[in-house]
């Protein structure tokens, strides 16, 4: 955020106008983002999440390969604190592997869409016209198109899916439209500030516009957007792991873990319940501090919370 | 009125002209029906490739094709979407894509239907009970049920509730829901009461998992739309006036209420389709999901094309008739 007072800046409380002291825009967003304790909570959980499945891996013995060692279909126990498979993983080395491959595509899908989609916005937000009814027109149409239909049909029918950025790139070229219409309709009402037209006059480029003045001042919004595609591309991912279009053997995901384990639930249940309840924990955690940020960031959305 | 539907039919046709040149150039470049065939070993014999790839017609240019995948002109008869023809399959002479789709068309929609319907109802009464009991333990434990079924993979939660289904059957001893399978054979030649019980055996627990998602989001929005609602003037009138609440409520709130949900129940179209195919293949269905999951497993382009054309063709005509249907819905909205 620039020093520009921008429309969608959040406007201070009375709560927090109180003291008189004068505080930085920074530090009013995490004031507000603070006060959503389920986001702060979720923060928390993610970080330890995100450490478990990026240390996790020096730290632990096993990797998430078969090892000869590793005795068969073995219920947790001291050695292996959440079982083995049957034909010789670690199910805990596992874990860490196919959360971290999750993580990875997610976090790769949520920067390209959100690159493309805020360009593609607020192009079409500051010309308006012709040239966004275009634009739109080709949002409107990812926008509906049922989302795991096709980044199933298209990996699996290339047989694509065997790298985490392969998975990556199929899933983010069809799910930035979301973040393309949020930053679109903050840049109609952008387009007609006073700065902007200051900047025209001084002769400043559309594209100097559009990348120094529109999309800083749609930070919020964009941020917003861009942490609930994270969570997004975690479902998408796995859905496409279940079908077993997505990240291939010997390489492990989540979706993969639990499309294994399913006919053993009442058997081996150890092998089963941990990738689901990662796959949950992941996106509940990123839902909230979305939520959260809303709050912090966008308060115009949460004039009726949702 | 009149004016505006007519435009508005017309104006799907470019963008069913778009979708369809999108499916097929998306299919025909992503992958080769024939690869497995290519990389067989021993190698076969070269005119055995040559024969299948005229009998698919990939000997053809990629216009040509799209062409004769739309028209059927120049084919063998077994092209052609305006004839009813959807091409020839990679999985065996004799697998017609048309029939096979009709075939599972009906136990696709059985599931679809009674999962959608379930989770509207829900979805508007959670949402109005949310709504009117703003920031209580009921608003909280609701937001947070939507909260966890949207960061809910449908798979995992459908092996949990067969899973759970199983176990209920043991503690009871009998049999009450089926975990696998759509149960249409079971039902051939069972009486009324049959077929009653065997519905409810098998789509209890495949509705239940379908419909969490929607009923996630859609309750969302429903809780929104009656809080703006029960916060405007007219309503604050009807208080006013002195008429009782449940009237309030009924009457003038949740009829204006209701009107925003036909969008985004048409927009969530997209997502049931997507639920559908994962929930088929959780329980096992014969439905379109498996076909789905088949075609792509087998390379079967025109099958594939096939079905994304046919779930493209009901999420672009959902929201044709969510856009009509709003303007009957809402008066205030004017169509020049």
């Amino acid at each position: 955020m620039s020093e520009k007072k921008a429309p969608v800046a959040p406007r201070s409380t009375d709560a927090e106008s109180v003291g008189g002291a004068e505080r930085t825009q920074l530090q009013m967003i995490v004031s507000r983002f603070a006060r959503h304790r389920a986001a702060m909570v979720s923060l928390v959980a993610l970080v330890v999440i995100v450490l478990f499945t990026f240390v996790g891996p020096f730290v632990w013995r096993w990797d998430h390969t078969v090892h000869l060692e590793i005795p068969p279909s073995v219920p947790p126990n001291a050695d292996h604190p959440l079982g083995t498979t049957t034909a010789g993983h670690d199910v805990l080395g596992q874990l860490m592997r196919g959360t971290q491959q999750t993580l990875k595509v997610a976090l790769t899908v949520s920067v390209l869409g959100t690159v493309v989609g805020s360009l593609w916005g607020a192009t079409a937000g500051y010309y308006g016209g012709r040239v966004d009814a275009l634009m739109m027109r080709v949002v409107d149409v990812f926008l509906i198109v049922p989302l795991l239909i096709m980044v199933a049909a298209i990996a699996g029918n290339a047989r694509a899916g065997t790298t985490w950025y392969a998975v990556a790139l199929i899933i983010a070229f069809f799910s930035w439209a979301q973040i393309a219409r949020v930053v679109r309709g903050v840049v109609l009402s952008l387009r007609e500030q006073d700065y902007v037209e200051a900047a025209k006059a001084a002769g400043a480029s559309p594209g100097w516009i559009i990348v120094r003045h529109l999309l800083p001042n749609a930070a919020g919004p964009i941020i917003v957007a861009a942490t609930l595609l994270i969570a997004v591309a975690i479902l998408l991912e796995a859905g496409m792991s279940f079908l077993q279009f997505g990240i291939q053997p010997p390489d492990i995901s989540l979706g993969q873990m639990i499309s294994d384990a399913r006919t053993a639930v009442s058997t081996r249940p150890w092998l089963f319940y941990p990738p689901g309840l990662m796959l949950l924990a992941i996106c509940l955690t990123i839902n909230f501090i979305g939520d959260g940020l809303r709050d912090a960031l966008d308060p115009r959305q949460t004039m009726v919370r949702r | 009125m009149l004016v505006y539907t007519v435009r508005r039919v017309l104006g799907t046709i470019p963008v069913l002209i778009l979708a369809s040149v999108l499916t097929f150039v998306l299919i025909d470049v992503s992958g080769d029906p024939l690869s497995e065939l290519r990389m067989q070993q021993p190698p076969p014999d070269p005119s055995v490739i040559e024969l299948q790839e005229e009998r698919l017609y990939l000997d053809r240019s990629m216009p040509e094709r799209y062409w004769l995948w739309v028209t059927g002109i120049g084919g063998n008869g077994d092209i052609g979407l305006l004839q009813g023809e959807f091409g020839p399959s990679t999985q065996s002479n004799s697998y017609d894509i048309g029939a096979q789709i009709a075939e599972r068309l009906g136990v696709t929609l059985r599931l679809v239907g009674a999962a959608m319907l379930l989770a509207l109802g829900l979805a508007i009464l959670a949402g109005v009970v949310s709504a009117m009991r703003q920031y209580s333990k009921i608003d909280y434990t609701l937001t947070f049920i939507g909260f966890l079924a949207l960061s809910m993979p449908v798979f995992w939660f459908g092996g949990i509730m067969q899973q759970a289904g199983v176990t209920f059957n043991d503690l009871v001893g009998t049999q009450v829901f089926a975990t696998i399978g759509d149960g249409l054979y079971q039902a051939q030649g069972e009486d009324l009461w049959g077929r009653i019980t065997n519905a409810f055996a098998y789509m209890t627990l495949p509705t239940i998992v379908l419909m969490l998602t929607s009923f996630a989001s859609w309750s969302r929005y429903q809780r929104t739309s009656m809080l703006e609602v029960l916060n405007s003037d007219y309503v604050r009138l009807a208080r006013a006036k002195g008429l009782p609440n449940r009237v309030v409520v009924r009457r003038h709130a949740l009829r204006t209420a209701l009107i925003p949900l036909t969008t985004v129940v048409a927009v969530g179209i997209a997502g049931v389709v997507d639920g559908t195919v994962l929930t088929e293949q959780v329980f096992q269905w014969r439905g379109l999901g498996e076909f789905f999951v088949t075609a792509v497993n087998e390379n079967d382009s025109y099958a594939l094309m096939a079905w994304l054309l046919l779930s493209g063709v009901v999420v672009i005509l959902a929201n044709l008739v969510a856009d009509i249907l709003y303007g009957v819905l809402d008066p205030r909205i004017r169509y020049e």
